[in-house]
């Protein structure tokens, strides 16, 4: 037995507690409040004294703080009307509650930014100071915004259906996006996706779920232990982690079979057809080409047509994959990275290497911007 | 103690020694000159010392205050700017002499050939608070 708090169990029952607070009559914010206090003393608490049933422990000192919190606050001793009534047992379940939670901390009415903070906090039940970490922002800072998108959200109606694609669109960026610290960010937006994923049946959200996984499972392969990026045709596939990649595959499968088709199950279909190759050169490169048409279709992003002219280089030829690029506006992100790589596979290296060292000017982040730099500086080396 | 930052300019610092543009050097020497940044930063970290570093894209924007009602003017990136910042490091250090012996080792970075660019970095004191016993 260990003596340490299982950190992400606790954490997992977060929104059940949150939503049985709401529930009984808690506003949203001071719930919110009474909750991270329960988290932050069950962490205390329990290796010494472990409860039977974790959960009752923590609506039961949770719903005690609020109290507390509330009685001490006399400009809303008015309340205390509702709080010191017998609180009614939960009367929907807790399913319903982790949804709504969801719609809640992805609304429409927060930023990005926001959103991302409030369901990393009252879904995830992280600690202001790890989210905080995680972005590189002063944990003061993000302690305000968090009260601020509590403010925002603090008329909203918990029971009001949502849409599930804003809550794919926040959960996409904690997988995305982030920096470091103590939490692994795409690990918890893969937790969060699939509780999501046991409350509500949803083929998009199987497909956000299932193209976590899959990118994932490749991710102790995508750097050097020197920081390097590696891209994915010379990534070692034997370290690839294959209980993942079939979890994913099989998730996806089960998604598709609804023929309710949208933009992440596709994203899904083409990095499952990429874990498929045993090698780079076997990748289905044809059918990743359909897939970007779907999706295409499904987003008419450009970002999708500047990959989809990736694909295409490697399905027809590096001129086919050019001819699809010079319909593209060169002022895309990444544009002049892919005419670099469209350029060498076509074996025009010197145009290759100044495209290279052009995008690596461009760059949207430093580890891009030094692998092209070094792209540029392996043709300008063989060239000499 | 006394906070200093150390900027890396993308151009408007003298030439270096080892004056090079990164896309000629091999992919060998880039790997040597990021591992080096990297292990300095640690070691700062290790010695507590280090407080704070990022790097800046070459290709800002221009903006000022255009008056009452008015959407902010933008313009540039200008060619004629004379200093372009790359990057900065914070550091927190107990003497003037320990902030330059570290830029001095942080230029001694590996460029091209391997050798030292020997760039220029430039080393600015922060403002620290004031005092309590002043007298």
């Amino acid at each position: 037995m260990t003596t340490q708090v299982n950190e992400v169990l606790l954490r997992s029952l977060t929104p059940s507690v949150l939503g049985i607070l709401v529930r009984r009559g808690a506003d949203f914010a001071a719930a919110e409040d009474a909750v991270q206090d329960a988290l932050v003393e069950a962490v205390r608490a329990w290796p010494a004294d472990p409860p039977r049933d974790p959960k009752g422990w923590l609506v039961t000192v949770a719903w005690r703080r609020f109290l507390d919190a509330t009685r001490a606050d006399t400009a809303r001793r008015r309340r205390e009307d509702l709080v010191d009534e017998q609180p009614a047992p939960g009367p929907a379940a807790a399913v319903d509650d982790t949804l709504q939670l969801y719609f809640l901390c992805a609304h429409p009415s927060l930023t990005a930014s926001s959103a991302v903070a409030l369901t990393l906090r009252a879904v995830g039940g992280l600690t202001t100071r790890q989210i905080a970490q995680a972005y590189l922002v002063p944990e003061a800072t993000m302690a305000q915004r968090i009260s601020r998108a509590k403010r925002t959200v603090s008329g909203v109606r918990f029971e009001q259906p949502g849409d599930v694609a804003t809550v794919l669109r926040v959960l996409y960026l904690v997988f995305n996006e982030g920096y470091s610290g103590d939490v692994d960010l795409a690990a918890e937006a893969i937790r969060l996706t699939r509780q999501l994923a046991a409350a509500i049946d949803h083929p998009e959200v199987a497909g956000l779920l299932a193209l976590m996984l899959l990118h994932h499972a490749r991710r102790a392969t995508r750097t050097a232990p020197d920081g390097r990026l590696i891209p994915l045709a010379e990534q070692d596939r034997g370290r690839w982690d294959t209980g993942s990649i079939a979890e994913g595959v099989e998730i996806l499968q089960a998604a598709l079979a609804r023929d309710r088709l949208g933009e992440f199950q596709a994203q899904a279909a083409i990095a499952a057809l990429h874990a498929d190759a045993p090698t780079a050169e076997e990748t289905d490169w044809v059918q990743i080409v359909e897939w970007y048409d779907e999706l295409a279709r499904l987003t008419d992003s450009p970002v999708v047509r500047l990959n989809r002219a990736v694909a295409v280089g490697e399905a027809d030829g590096p001129r086919a994959g050019l001819a699809a690029l010079a319909a593209l506006d060169d002022a895309l992100p990444r544009h002049t990275a892919v005419a670099a790589y469209l350029h060498e596979r076509d074996d025009d290296l010197a145009t290759a290497a100044r495209l290279y060292a052009e995008a690596a000017h461009k760059a949207p982040n430093l580890a891009e911007r030094e692998h092209l730099t070094r792209q540029a500086a392996r043709l300008n080396a063989q060239r000499r | 103690m006394a906070k200093y930052l150390l900027l890396k300019h993308y151009r408007g610092a003298p030439a270096a020694v080892n004056d090079v543009p990164m896309d000629q050097w091999t992919p060998e020497e880039i790997s040597a000159h990021v591992q080096f940044m990297s292990d300095f930063a640690d070691r700062l970290e290790g010695t507590g010392e280090f407080v704070d570093g990022q790097a800046l894209a070459p290709e800002g924007t221009w903006v000022r205050y255009d008056g009452e009602g008015r959407p902010p003017v933008t313009d540039g990136p200008f060619a004629e700017t004379k200093d372009l910042i790359a990057g900065w490091m914070v550091i927190d250090v107990d003497s003037h002499e320990r902030a330059v012996e570290l830029a001095g080792e942080l230029s001694a970075a590996p460029g091209a050939g391997g050798k030292p660019i020997h760039e220029w970095l430039e080393l600015r004191p922060f403002y620290g608070s004031s005092p309590t016993i002043t007298e």
